[in-house]
């Protein structure tokens, strides 16, 4: 019997099964969006199939980062901007885990910002979600990464000087091999959107709006929404890198001018995973490096026959 | 110091085939049964600077380099042939003659490439080797390997030229070399040595008396860095996956490592930066390998923030800390003992870590080994700690020293039986129990689930939390859980003590006065005390390698034997006298400290004259770049 005997177990899948009796009543704020995407994972989870116990769930700091409390499967809680390490090494120390980054935007694109970048280079087989509510929820209220040009907070009273950061357009070119934008508004989407990060086989980036009433009231995310797949004004082929960039480019744009572009914006399936990369090169067992430790048949090698060379 | 050794310096260019030529050099004095201990001298320049290995080898046990030396190989290199740079770092050409003078024994041996090096442009070189009794030997080892095509291969005619003034035989150099190369460029290198040797023995009288000393050794040997013993020790632990970002001297064990894992089955990732590198360990223990990274002082304080991740989360992982001189990024390539307080200390809230020092390559494998053991048994992040000098240095270490079984064992975690009758709350697993004898019976001890076991379903934080691991700011689980957690330390240092040669004490029980010391400076204290003992003096010596939790007993035991002790570090602030102090709470009158902080590890000499000083002697200590410090009183 496999020692991780909950992974991989066929059976139906309730999305109740992911609430603990916990309440995220308990920190959350009335009206924060961040209840949206606590719903839309719950809901897209038996979607793709995998149970509580073969799924983990790793956030970082803020808000945010609450979500593995009130998430039932396996959780890590770690610390500000870094859920994205600790996620990508659990995967590569068993690849058979579902495993999702989550963190706001001041931890994924402010303090976490290069570990962002590298893991969307590296394509890790993984989904990650940013609560974007342009703002620092946590610690009340101060400006981020996201905050509009001019936004004004205690930190930045005469407004900020400096242009929000475009994650869309971040990521692409970090190397996402997929690219999304949903927003809380849109429970529907974000359920979809999720699931289809989740099934997908390389690093999911999901720019996921929130609102953040508390801190943030003048925040766009309100805002009806407009599904570029939905539109016909929007016709892009989201395989094509050159396509894909210049939708991200008008969406970020309009986003500031009270415009809210959600949906697909790149997905590209023939782009290998790191892991997959890595088992290529030889760098990377074949089978998951965790599994080992609970197999009494295992020859482990030992370094007396590495001491040739020393002689 | 009599000459029953020899002390061989070989000196060029950074960036010139130094190292390896003095490895092979050093592997077959090592054949030939006698002991070796290497010296690693460089500068933070990649090409070019003048840099110089060391080796030292003798029949009995050598611990340390020496004081001084007696043999130097001086090649020229490609230092500085650039305009350009020879304007920014001046001529350098003459600097492996120049530079190693200073330290050159009375009566030993120079030889030197003539072909790139001109001895008159130093000044008073004549007279000094005549003062010095020095025996030089000027020889064209350009131009031989030249003759046979091949300039680079001046390192090996300078080899050549070293056995036939040493009376060396040749037979164990020309197996190494058949051993590391093939085809021309063997043959062209084995032509080349013969030439150096017979040449020398026939163009030139021995008119000095050093020899290659008889080596009677015969038990295998394997020549190793402190390095290698942390990578074999972490490789023999099951220790599959390691995460790092380069930093000098941490990478010697990042590559070392990075080199068999994957034909082992393991996992290297270099990363974007050290809190990743670190994070990355977090992430890979938890889904349930054994996982280790490290750094350097630098590197070592971007992980501050992980480190107490894993603290708090009780995810075990070891982490590698090869000092460096600092403040800053300080002198790369240079070693010091003064992240200590660092290791310690770093990170947010009460310190709750292990550390282990190790004091030479046997120990670096024996304490990695241990150092993996107690992180996943007692779920807590464990540190290697050790320096530049030991990172590189070389030493002679029996090979049984290696041939132990591999303990692949995952620690403390629960099987699918346990989870099957586990307490639940919530829905979730009580990974942070602390309310069952058996869950918390190992020095408190809760057993952990892995990501992927049925029912085992828990969540790790960095916040403070209560059985399932949800955040909690509830006091009295507050102070049970902090109690938990900082009991471990009591439960592994009952564990260490139960070993049988845990902290040794050096030299004669019943001895008056201590050196007490920890890490790198073991081998150099041990040859102080037995020259001490041998001058009349009544001393013994501790090098404790548990930091943390500290030896307490035993090291009290040793201080209340003693008149007094010197502590013996390579820093300027006294940092392990002040943790010895903090522990025990007393005997701050009986600890006086020798401090020595100029990239330099200690040579014996400094030691025993540091003693001696202390001691009302007449020891002159303005020679050194020592410093004694008296004790604070309690
Ligand atoms: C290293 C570090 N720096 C700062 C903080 C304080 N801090 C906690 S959450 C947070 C910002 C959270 O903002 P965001 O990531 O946007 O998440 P939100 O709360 O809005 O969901 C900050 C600065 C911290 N915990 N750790
Ligand atoms: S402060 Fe803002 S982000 Fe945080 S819970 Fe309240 S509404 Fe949500």
């Amino acid at each position: 019997m496999s020692a991780f005997n909950a992974i991989g177990e066929e059976r139906e899948i309730d999305r109740d099964e992911f609430t603990p009796e916990i309440e995220p009543q308990a920190t959350w704020c009335p009206g924060c969006g961040d209840f949206g995407v606590l719903k839309a994972l719950k809901q897209a989870m038996p979607e793709v199939g995998r149970t509580p116990e073969e799924t983990l769930l790793v956030t970082g700091i803020g808000c945010s980062g609450k979500l593995s409390s009130y998430f039932q499967s396996y959780g890590f809680h770690s610390i500000h901007g870094r859920s994205l390490p600790v996620a990508r090494a659990a995967k590569m120390a068993n690849p058979d885990l579902e495993v999702i980054a989550a963190g706001g935007d001041g931890d994924g694109y402010g303090i976490g910002g290069n570990h962002f970048m590298h893991t969307a280079r590296e394509n890790h087989d993984m989904t990650y979600i940013v609560f974007d509510n342009e703002i620092f929820g946590l610690t009340k209220g101060q400006t981020s990464p996201t905050s509009p040009k001019g936004h004004k907070s205690k930190t930045q009273p005469h407004g900020s000087a400096k242009q929000p950061i475009r994650p869309l357009s971040l990521a692409l070119t970090s190397g996402a091999s997929y690219v999304a934008r949903t927003a809380a508004v849109n429970p529907n989407q974000a359920k979809e959107i999720l699931t289809e990060a989740m099934e997908h086989d390389g690093f999911a980036h999901v720019d996921f709006l929130t609102q953040c009433p508390t801190w943030n009231k003048d925040a766009k995310q309100y805002v009806p929404y407009i599904d570029v797949q939905d539109s016909d004004d929007y016709d892009f082929d989201i395989t094509d890198r050159g396509e894909a960039s210049e939708m991200m480019q008008e969406a970020e744009d309009a986003l500031y001018e009270g415009e809210v572009l959600t949906g697909r914006f790149y997905h590209d399936e023939d782009r290998p995973s790191y892991q997959q990369e890595k088992q290529a090169t030889g760098d990377m067992p074949e089978e998951p490096l965790a599994e080992r430790y609970f197999d009494d048949d295992y020859e482990w090698e030992r370094s007396y026959d590495l001491l040739d060379r020393h002689k | 110091m009599t000459d029953d050794e020899l002390i061989w310096r070989i000196a060029g260019g950074s960036g010139d085939g130094i190292d390896s030529t003095s490895q092979n050099f050093a592997k077959a004095l090592m054949r030939s049964g006698l002991n070796v201990f290497t010296h690693r001298h460089y500068p933070s320049r990649i090409r070019g600077g003048h840099t110089y290995v060391e080796i030292r080898a003798k029949d009995e046990p050598v611990k340390s380099r020496g004081d001084n030396y007696n043999f130097l190989l001086a090649l020229g290199d490609s230092f500085a042939r650039n305009p350009q740079d020879e304007a920014y770092y001046g001529n350098e050409e003459i600097k492996p003659l120049s530079e190693n003078l200073d330290e050159l024994r009375e009566g030993g041996v120079i030889v030197y490439d003539s072909g790139l090096l001109d001895a008159s442009e130093i000044e008073n070189f004549d007279e000094r080797v005549e003062e010095n009794d020095w025996h030089v030997y000027d020889l064209d080892l350009r131009g031989l390997a030249k003759e046979h095509g091949r300039e680079v291969m001046r390192n090996t005619a300078g080899v050549g030229a070293t056995a036939a003034l040493l009376d060396m035989d040749l037979e164990h150099i020309e197996g190494l070399m058949s051993d590391a190369m093939s085809g021309d460029v063997l043959e062209a290198n084995l032509e080349i040595l013969e030439e150096a040797y017979e040449s020398v023995n026939e163009d030139y009288e021995h008119t000095h008396d050093i020899r290659v000393p008889t080596g009677t050794q015969d038990e295998e040997q394997v020549l190793v860095s402190g390095s290698h013993g942390i990578a074999y020790g972490s490789l023999d632990e099951g220790c599959r996956f390691i995460s790092g970002y380069p930093m000098t001297p941490w990478t010697d064990v990042f590559t070392i490592m990075t080199q068999h894992l994957p034909d082992m089955g393991g996992i290297s990732e270099q990363v974007e930066d050290e809190i990743a590198a670190a994070s990355l360990a977090i992430g890979a223990s938890h889904a349930g390998a054994k996982a280790m990274s490290g750094s350097s002082g630098g590197g070592f304080a971007l992980m501050s923030e992980p480190l107490g991740l894993a603290e708090i989360t009780e995810t075990p992982i070891v982490l590698v800390e090869a000092m460096r001189a600092g403040p800053s990024t300080g002198m790369p390539t240079k070693p010091e003992q003064g992240d200590l307080e660092h290791v310690l200390y770093t990170s947010q809230g009460d310190s709750n870590r292990v550390v282990f020092a190790p004091g030479d390559p046997a120990e670096c494998y024996e304490q990695t080994r241990k150092a993996f053991e107690i992180a996943y048994e007692y779920q807590i992040p464990a540190i290697v700690l050790y320096d530049q000098k030991l990172s590189g240095g070389h030493q002679t270490v029996p090979e049984e020293v290696f041939d132990e079984e591999p303990n692949p064992d995952i620690g403390s975690v629960v099987t699918e039986q346990d989870l099957e009758d586990a307490v639940q709350e919530a829905g979730r697993f009580k990974r942070y129990m602390y309310d069952d004898e058996e869950g918390s019976g190992l020095g408190g001890v809760s057993r952990r689930s892995i990501p992927g076991q049925k029912g085992g379903n828990f969540l790790a934080s960095g916040n403070e939390h209560n059985e399932v691991g949800h955040i909690s700011e509830d006091a009295d689980n507050r102070t049970i859980q902090m109690n938990r957690r900082m009991g471990k330390l009591d439960a592994i240092r009952d564990e260490l003590a139960e070993n049988a040669d845990h902290q040794p004490v050096y030299g004669p029980e019943d001895a008056e006065y201590g050196i007490l010391s920890f890490g790198s400076t073991k081998g150099v204290i041990e040859e102080a005390v037995d020259r001490l003992n041998d001058d009349g003096h009544s001393v013994k010596a501790m090098n404790v390698s548990d930091i943390m939790p500290f030896p307490k007993d035993e090291v009290t035991q040793f201080l209340e034997d003693v008149d007094e002790s010197l502590v013996v570090e390579m820093n300027a602030s006294a940092q392990f006298r002040r943790h010895v102090q903090g522990q025990l709470g007393r005997f701050g009158e009986k600890l006086y400290s020798l401090l020595k902080y100029d990239g330099n590890p200690f040579e014996p000499e400094e030691v025993v004259s540091g003693f001696e000083s202390r001691l009302g002697g007449d020891a002159d200590l303005s020679q050194y770049n020592v410093r004694i410090e008296s004790a604070t009183g309690d």
